[in-house]
């Protein structure tokens, strides 16, 4: 199974696209951690840490929003332990699309190469279709 | 961080959002306290503490930034009970490695690096002078990094969110970069005032 880790600088938005994507895409299992330790815009470290442990699933995607939520997610993932390290993968896709794609994609039982595959094509994938 | 928390802030409301003083100051604030709390067995425990205390407290890129230099000097140091100037040198060349490593940032991209890649430089040579000290080795470092911090002025940013400006950026000083020299300056001081 694939869970997935949300990360932005706006808890809104971290919990608002979890929500979206539970309500869509069902079964999925996911943590949504916005804002910093402060609850200001921000990112968190230590939350992301916990939630990417705490996960009880055989890999763990991470979908960050901008800058720092990438550079807190690489440094967890310097932190984390080999074992643990090796069954999570840092998402380099749009953060709604992204792990809207992601979410549909592991809720039917996919793998996460699949989920990552899937995640990618949203961020290529055209809204308007226009020639 | 606490003398300069305001003048960091105003520099980063320039270009960049504001709140690197007020996050660099809460991180080191943390940290004193971690080290106040637990007894540091060596270099290496001191500059994990530091390192943790900075990634878990400082809200903004600064925090794994810095909480990742910390760690790389801190695993350069590891075993060591006393420090030489040339193990200094290498601490500050572990620590320019995680930093552009982390940011994917190098010289003249207006960042920490443009002031901790001279300052590495500086402090490599300044380690192998006849009479090197590791108060001599964080003087040359410091002063090489304030020249680094000068020519961020013209540069235009190629990380972070002052990125998004393109050259509306340039004209202004980087306030990582500025951070860094303070950093560095803190601990020439530190040392010359103990030795």
């Amino acid at each position: 199974m694939v869970g997935l880790v949300l990360v932005s600088h706006s808890p809104q938005i971290a919990e608002g696209t979890a929500e979206l994507v539970q309500q869509m895409a069902g079964e999925v299992a996911l943590t949504a951690v916005g804002g910093d330790a402060g609850g200001s815009f921000g990112t968190d470290p230590e939350r992301i840490q916990a939630a990417i442990e705490d996960l009880d699933t055989d890999e763990v995607l991470v979908f960050m929003d901008l800058g720092s939520a990438v550079l807190s997610a690489e440094t967890v993932l310097e932190m984390l332990s080999s074992e643990q390290r090796e069954k999570v993968r840092l998402v380099d896709a749009p953060f709604v699309e992204g792990a809207f794609a992601a979410g549909v994609v592991a809720s039917a039982g996919s793998d996460a190469d699949e989920c990552v595959e899937a995640a990618m094509e949203a961020r290529t994938e055209s809204k308007l279709h226009a020639e | 961080m606490e003398e300069n928390r305001r003048y960091l802030t105003k520099l980063d409301s320039e270009i960049g959002d504001g709140d690197h003083g007020t996050n660099m100051h809460r991180g080191f604030q943390a940290a004193l306290e971690r080290l106040d709390g637990a007894d540091p067995g060596s270099p290496a425990d001191a500059l994990k503490a530091v390192s943790m205390a900075l990634i878990s407290k400082v809200g903004g890129a600064a925090g794994p930034l810095y909480g990742t230099a910390f760690l790389r000097a801190s695993t350069a140091l590891q075993g060591k009970d006393e420090i030489s100037a040339e193990d200094a040198a290498e601490a500050l060349e572990a620590a320019l490695g995680g930093i552009k490593q982390r940011g994917k940032a190098e010289v003249g991209d207006k960042t920490i690096v443009d002031a901790l890649a001279p300052a590495a430089e500086a402090a490599k040579g300044a380690a192998g002078e006849p009479d090197a000290s590791v108060a001599g080795v964080f003087r040359a470092a410091a002063e090489a990094a304030e020249e680094g911090v000068e020519s961020t002025v013209p540069l235009t940013a190629r990380r972070g969110r002052a990125s998004y400006l393109g050259a509306r950026a340039a004209g202004h000083q980087d306030p990582g970069a500025t951070s860094t020299y303070y950093l560095l300056d803190a601990a020439a001081r530190s040392l010359e005032g103990s030795s």
